[in-house]
């Protein structure tokens, strides 16, 4: 920035502020408060992360990313691509445990979602495939998703699956290690790593739903 | 639609927040002028330090837009004598359950799962319940009062709740026993988990009471936590009474549920741990003479927070795992404050309480920006060091403290700023870089009285303190820890953390009564450009080298330790002597955001015999 002269600069700033204008306002006075916008904390993470864009499952059916897949109903994200040879394999076969473990939940409360990070080449049908690969069931609650490129790759910045540095975040592999998980009512929303033991994932979503769960180690081994 | 480039809309955006960061510091022309931010014509100078709360390096922000501006220095800091509050209230007894037991009690809202190791051997002389609750607090007088989540007294109404907590002051040799009664709401007004298990960092504390990562507990429930505040090697190096020489001075606690630990602490889930003993008396009159407390010992805990700019309520980047940073500086719960001080020395006690700024402090005097304020720091994360050591900055990664002495006898009459002047753009770790004087993030405005004033406080260059323990036993074992990122998850030696904890990684020889239990920790950064505070919970560590070099003598890492700063491709080695007490502890990344993404792992504190069980 140093280089920019005087003149861009309050182009760029959009108006000529000058100092007299900023010296009026000394510490202690009362700036000007504008109406806070009432709006529900929930209202507010669905507006920023969640955006209601038209997504295509791998059985090719249309739906709205915010109403038809997240609102009201704890959800489990990853993203991959059909094409991976890398880490995306072994993380579905463990997301796949996690499914199992948590039992008829899923499809009731508790859903899968897999989107791809390949929207380019990967068609419904290529997500079939790779569903079928992993012998994942029409109807098993888990779908995988694809959509227009543009909106996938806002999903995915919504959604964090991103890395800090340009040159990292433009390689895929760096964004299908996480698993992100979250109960939209309850504003509840972690991750882990999506190589985590199945069991130990499992239990971080069942407990997203639920007060009483415990921490698993109930015999505590703290002390002797 | 015009395609504007992404560097034409990162410099609009940096523009604009200048504006707003300007106009919001209502700094006066003259300031403005000496900052160089103006002219002699009038003008304003673009400058990208102003703003805390950068763009990821990608050129976009998902999350948490800006804070909305606020007018700094409008409310003085919260201090013990002005607002804050001490753990003062005792209990004769508790409701149900009491005398409070050894094993869990038989109650439907007992939250322990694990008998006390060390009631019956260091009984608690002190009761404690605190509450922790929803409040609603005003952190800024342009804001609305924001629900934040705190510790409630015995005594106090319940919907009153203190943020940060209210500051345990406390004796060694008196042990205490907390009642801690979770009564968080289930309607999170937009993050954070109402299951809390806390950790008191870092005291030697059995692992029942340390706050374990997995040892939450449920909203109705309650947990016993039991802290003999006894001194390391009473039962083993030093029977009985311990090494005077481990004794610690400026802990905290905060909330350590696992996965959840970065949101509940943002929502205000911490306080002040302080320990005094006979050198450390709190009384500058006695011991080491250090300033009293709690009139010119003053606990500073630094947070930075954003604040959402529609509803202007505190904003938590829920879908951020590299690291979050605000661009409101708290200090004690309260944006930007301003502390009147007298012409006298102070005792402040600074903590980085994250989630993930690094900071490097500075006094700066806006109107002689060249000058040097020297002062002096005296303790590394709460430890008194063996000398004060005189400097002009001071660093702190997230949650590690540092106690310095200011003597403001030589600034009478002067304002200074605490400063931080490190620069750093996101979750990654700072820059090796610095802003210029006065063009960092000004904290807090100190404003010194002129004259003078009466100091019975020791002068720090001819002071003493407690000399460090010996390193010269050989180690038992030598471990080496690689922390890498692979696919955007955090590994430790290829391993990915288990989030239950269930999985005990290795195991440490407790030390007893002529048991040796040495070890030699190397902790490598493989992890690309990222900084990472490594903190591991329970024995103090001694930093023996970093990058292959022996900490020089003068150096304020020369220091017992529980946080280690392992900037990119460092290597440290550390010396350890675990012993006293057992159980399970984890070390993880204080990064709260890294942790909470499972840079953690488990060893468990073992007897000779158990030690021997499948290690990898």
């Amino acid at each position: 920035m140093s280089s920019i002269d005087r003149r861009r600069w309050l182009a760029l700033s959009g108006a000529a502020v000058v100092g007299t204008g900023l010296a009026t306002q000394s510490a202690g006075q009362q700036m000007v408060k504008p109406a806070e916008r009432a709006v529900s904390p929930r209202e507010r993470i669905r507006e920023r992360h969640l955006p209601n864009f038209t997504l295509t499952t791998h059985e090719g059916k249309q739906v709205k990313f915010y109403d038809d897949l997240v609102k009201d109903k704890i959800v489990v994200i990853n993203m991959m691509y059909a094409q991976c040879q890398g880490v995306c394999t072994p993380i579905t076969a463990n997301l796949l445990r996690v499914h199992k473990l948590l039992g008829p939940r899923v499809g009731k409360d508790i859903f899968f979602y897999s989107i791809t990070i390949a929207p380019e080449k990967d068609t419904p049908k290529a997500l079939r495939h790779y569903a079928e690969m992993h012998k994942i069931k029409p109807g098993s609650g888990w779908l995988f998703l694809t959509g227009k490129p543009d909106e996938i790759e806002t999903l995915r910045r919504k959604l964090g699956f991103v890395d800090p540095d340009p040159v990292v975040d433009r390689d895929k592999s760096n964004h299908i290690g996480n698993v992100r998980f979250g109960n939209e009512p309850r504003m509840l929303w972690a991750a882990h790593p999506g190589l985590a033991r199945a069991s130990a994932i499992a239990s971080a979503i069942a407990g997203l739903s639920d007060d009483r769960e415990e921490p698993p180690d109930a015999g505590g081994k703290g002390g002797r | 639609m015009a395609k504007i480039s992404k560097t034409r809309q990162k410099e609009l955006r940096a523009a604009r927040k200048n504006r707003q960061e300007i106009a919001a510091a209502g700094l006066s022309r003259r300031e403005l002028f000496k900052m160089g931010l103006i002219t002699s014509a009038g003008y304003l100078i673009p400058k990208r330090g102003l703003s805390a709360r950068a763009l990821s390096s990608a050129g976009y922000r998902d999350g948490c837009e800006e804070s909305p501006p606020t007018t700094p220095f409008l409310e003085p800091l919260p201090t013990h004598t002005n607002g804050g509050m001490v753990l003062n209230t005792t209990v004769g007894s508790f409701g149900e359950c009491f005398p409070p037991p050894v094993a869990p009690c038989p109650s439907p809202r007992e939250g322990r799962r694990a008998p006390h190791q060390a009631l019956a051997r260091f009984p608690p002389q002190k009761l404690y319940e605190v509450h922790q609750r929803r409040t609603l607090k005003s952190v800024h007088p342009q804001l609305p009062l924001q629900p934040l989540w705190g510790f409630g007294r015995a005594i106090d109404p319940p919907d009153v709740a203190w943020v940060p907590g209210p500051t345990y002051r406390e004796d060694y040799n008196v042990p205490v026993l907390v009642r801690n009664f979770n009564e968080l709401p289930a309607n999170n007004d937009g993050f954070g988990r109402n299951q809390v298990t806390t950790h008191q960092h870092n005291g030697h504390t059995p692992s029942e009471s340390d706050g374990f990562p997995c040892d939450y507990y449920n909203s109705g429930k309650f947990y016993d936590q039991h802290y003999p505040n006894v001194l390391a090697g009473f039962d083993s190096t030093h029977p009985p009474t311990g090494d005077i020489n481990e004794s610690m001075s400026t802990l905290w606690y905060h909330d350590h549920r696992v996965d959840f630990t970065a949101q509940n602490t943002y929502k205000g889930l911490a306080g002040f741990y302080l320990l005094f003993n006979q050198f450390d008396t709190g009384n500058e009159e006695s011991g080491f003479r250090l300033p009293s407390f709690p009139e010119f010992d003053i606990p500073l805990m630094l947070t930075d927070r954003v604040f959402d700019r529609e509803t202007k309520l505190l904003c938590f980047d829920l879908f951020e795992l590299d690291g979050i940073l605000g661009d409101k500086f708290l200090v004690n719960g309260k944006i930007q404050p301003f502390f009147n001080v007298q012409p006298r020395r102070y005792r402040f006690r600074i903590l980085d309480a994250g989630p993930s700024r690094f900071y490097q402090l500075f006094l700066t005097n806006l109107q002689n920006l060249n000058a040097q304020n020297g002062f002096w720091q005296i303790s590394n994360d709460g430890n008194l060091l063996p000398r004060p050591i005189p400097v002009t900055s001071l660093k702190l990664g997230v949650a590690e403290r540092a106690d310095i002495i200011v003597d403001f006898s030589q600034y009478a009459g002067q304002t200074l700023y605490l400063e931080n002047r490190l620069i750093q753009d996101d979750g990654r770790g700072p820059r090796n870089e610095l802003f210029p004087p006065g063009q960092g993030n000004l904290i807090m405005k100190i404003v010194v009285a002129p004259g003078v004033a009466p100091d019975l406080s020791a002068h720090p260059s001819t002071q003493a303190f407690y000399a460090l323990p010996s390193t010269a036993d050989p180690p038992r074992v030598t471990r080496v820890f690689r922390f890498d990122r692979t696919n955007g998850q955090w590994a430790i030696n290829n391993r990915l953390m288990d989030p239950t904890c269930e999985e005990v990684r290795f195991r440490v020889l407790r030390g007893r009564v002529g048991v040796p239990s040495v070890e030699h920790w190397i902790l490598q950064n493989n992890s690309g450009g990222w900084s990472h505070p490594i903190h591991i919970h329970f024995e103090e560590f001694q930093i023996l080298e970093r990058n292959g070099v022996p900490i020089p003598d003068n150096s304020v890492e020369k220091s017992r330790k529980d946080v280690v700063r392992l900037g990119p491709n460092e290597t440290v080695k550390l010396f350890f002597r675990f012993r006293d007490f057992g159980g399970r502890y984890p070390m993880h990344c204080h990064n709260t955001v890294h942790e909470d993404h499972a840079m953690m792992l488990r060893f468990d504190i073992v007897d000779q015999g158990a030690d021997t069980i499948r290690e990898p």
